[in-house]
């Protein structure tokens, strides 16, 4: 699909606007229907879009595999952390009260917003790590170094 | 008539799951198990938002202070069945690598070729 | 009865349709399109069940990445079923016991959309929807403190209606979406688990399909 103009355009001016309304799903998860699981679905499908007509090459060359991994585990961190947080202020565990103690009402959406990115980032990472193995090898085009030089970032 | 109208909901989400149940039985194929999987699942959806589901009521987002009287359906269903999705939707790729896998080993994803070549093999 | 009776039975119809040519239909990639497509005929009749958020995840899961991950499956495993006879008739006549009995076991269930049903009379539900549970003992909210200035105002002491879970609310009328303020703050251990559910489904796909370089299949979705 690489050589096709048509879908190259179409891709180009669509992707911006989903990235655009994923962030809008994130930040007004607790305004309106949206939230982190939606906005990391929409973020992942930006990018697969993306992989699909260009690529999945040239995907894992804006996104890399790496980051990817990385950030489906900073998800789940920055949700624990949130509440180990909140114990280390003497809160109990997950109590976003602890993010504002003097005015523990409007710590509440605070707390929600914290906890919406820890679930979206992983919620990307996750879907990108997926389509990432289960269409791993099948274009030959694809076998390019990336695997070696993903092994290489583990060790550094 | 009336018994229809009262339980029209909770019969079609028995007959998505049914369909679902039927696929998971009947199909050879591992694809098609994993699609008829994620009918049953969406079956059982249907059934959770149902019972939420307020007459004259509306989505569960608060408009303004001064709407505070209207009648909202019951959010904790819609709660439950969103992550149920997500969940969902992680366990099917995790059971499309296994399968991914077992083409790999087997050269085949249709279960009763498997079974018998495990069959001969154990001969 | 609902005046959306009419959308529901249709969406319902078509949704049932969706379903069954997607387990009959012999060609698997035609049967990943008709299951993309049941997801969003799945979307839309949950809008009207007023369930948007999780509309909203069905569109954007159910109908777009499941659908990719069926098809990238399907690259790598091969879009052709090997059909061995039409009907299954044990499992059809299975699937009629267990959906008699089902059946059977609904007639016992409040009639839907009764408002007096016991999912939505219980006093907990209250607190769900006005967001008035009182998670913190002696918390106070927005509401809370202009009630306290007014008390110092007139000089006399506020009014504190006690429940179960303590007094002072916390974030009344805060987050409109009581969806998300289930899922984030009242059930917020039960979402740290599932985000470590999908996150352990990332890292078992990683373990089952990593680094299978020079595999013999073939052809690609890319």
């Amino acid at each position: 699909m690489k050589d096709n103009p048509i879908m190259r355009l179409a891709v180009r001016w669509n992707i911006p606007f989903m990235l655009i309304f994923a962030l809008y799903t994130q930040t007004h998860g607790e305004l309106g229907p949206g939230g982190g699981f939606q906005s990391g679905v929409i973020v992942a499908a930006a990018f697969v879009l993306y992989g699909l007509v260009f690529g999945g090459a040239e995907m894992r060359r804006v996104v890399p595999r790496w980051f990817t991994d990385l950030l489906g585990a900073v998800g789940v961190l920055i949700y624990a952390g949130a509440g180990v947080y909140a114990m280390a202020m003497g809160y109990e565990f997950l109590d976003h009260a602890a993010l504002m103690p003097s005015n523990p009402g409007g710590a509440e959406p605070w707390g929600m917003t914290v906890v919406e990115y820890g679930v979206g980032i992983t919620v990307f990472g996750v879907m990108m790590t997926i389509f990432n193995e289960i269409t791993e090898g099948t274009n030959p085009e694809d076998n390019e170094p990336t695997d070696d030089s993903a092994d290489t970032e583990y060790g550094s | 008539m009336q018994i229809v109208l009262d339980y029209y909901n909770y019969w079609a989400c028995i007959l998505i799951m049914m369909i679902g149940f039927y696929g998971i039985m009947a199909k050879s194929n591992l694809v098609k198990k994993v699609i008829s999987l994620a009918i049953f699942q969406t079956g059982i959806l249907v059934f959770y938002i149902s019972t939420g589901k307020i007459d004259g009521g509306t989505g569960p987002v608060r408009v303004a202070d001064g709407a505070a009287e209207a009648v909202y359906s019951n959010p904790l269903p819609h709660a439950l069945m969103l992550t149920a999705i997500v969940v969902g939707v992680s366990t099917m790729a995790v059971a499309l690598a296994i399968i991914v896998n077992i083409r790999q080993a087997y050269g085949t994803i249709d279960e009763i070729d498997i079974e018998t070549m495990e069959h001969e093999r154990g001969e | 009865m609902s005046p959306t009776i009419m959308l529901d039975v249709v969406l319902l119809a078509l949704v049932i349709i969706a379903g069954i040519a997607a387990i009959e239909v012999r060609s698997l990639f035609a049967a990943v399109m008709l299951a993309s497509i049941y997801s969003l005929l799945m979307a839309c009749f949950w809008t009207t069940m007023d369930a948007v958020d999780v509309a909203y995840t069905e569109a954007a899961v159910g109908a777009g990445i499941s659908t990719i991950l069926l098809m990238g499956a399907l690259v790598l495993t091969g879009e052709t079923e090997i059909v061995r006879r039409a009907v299954h008739w044990p499992a059809l006549g299975a699937c009629m016991l267990v959906g008699a009995l089902l059946v059977y076991g609904t007639l016992d269930m409040p009639k839907f959309g009764d408002e007096n049903a016991p999912a939505h009379v219980h006093p907990i539900y209250a607190g769900y929807t006005q967001q008035d549970v009182r998670k913190h003992p002696g918390g106070k909210s927005h509401g809370d403190n202009v009630r306290a200035e007014q008390a110092a105002e007139h000089s006399e002491p506020e009014a504190h209606d006690e429940t179960a879970h303590g007094h002072g609310d916390y974030f009344h009328g805060h987050v409109p979406n009581q969806v998300t303020s289930i899922i984030v703050s009242y059930r917020a251990f039960d979402t740290l688990f599932e985000t470590a559910v999908i996150f352990t489904a990332g890292m078992g796909l990683i373990v089952l399909l990593r680094g299978r370089r020079g595999n013999p299949l073939k052809g690609g979705l890319l």
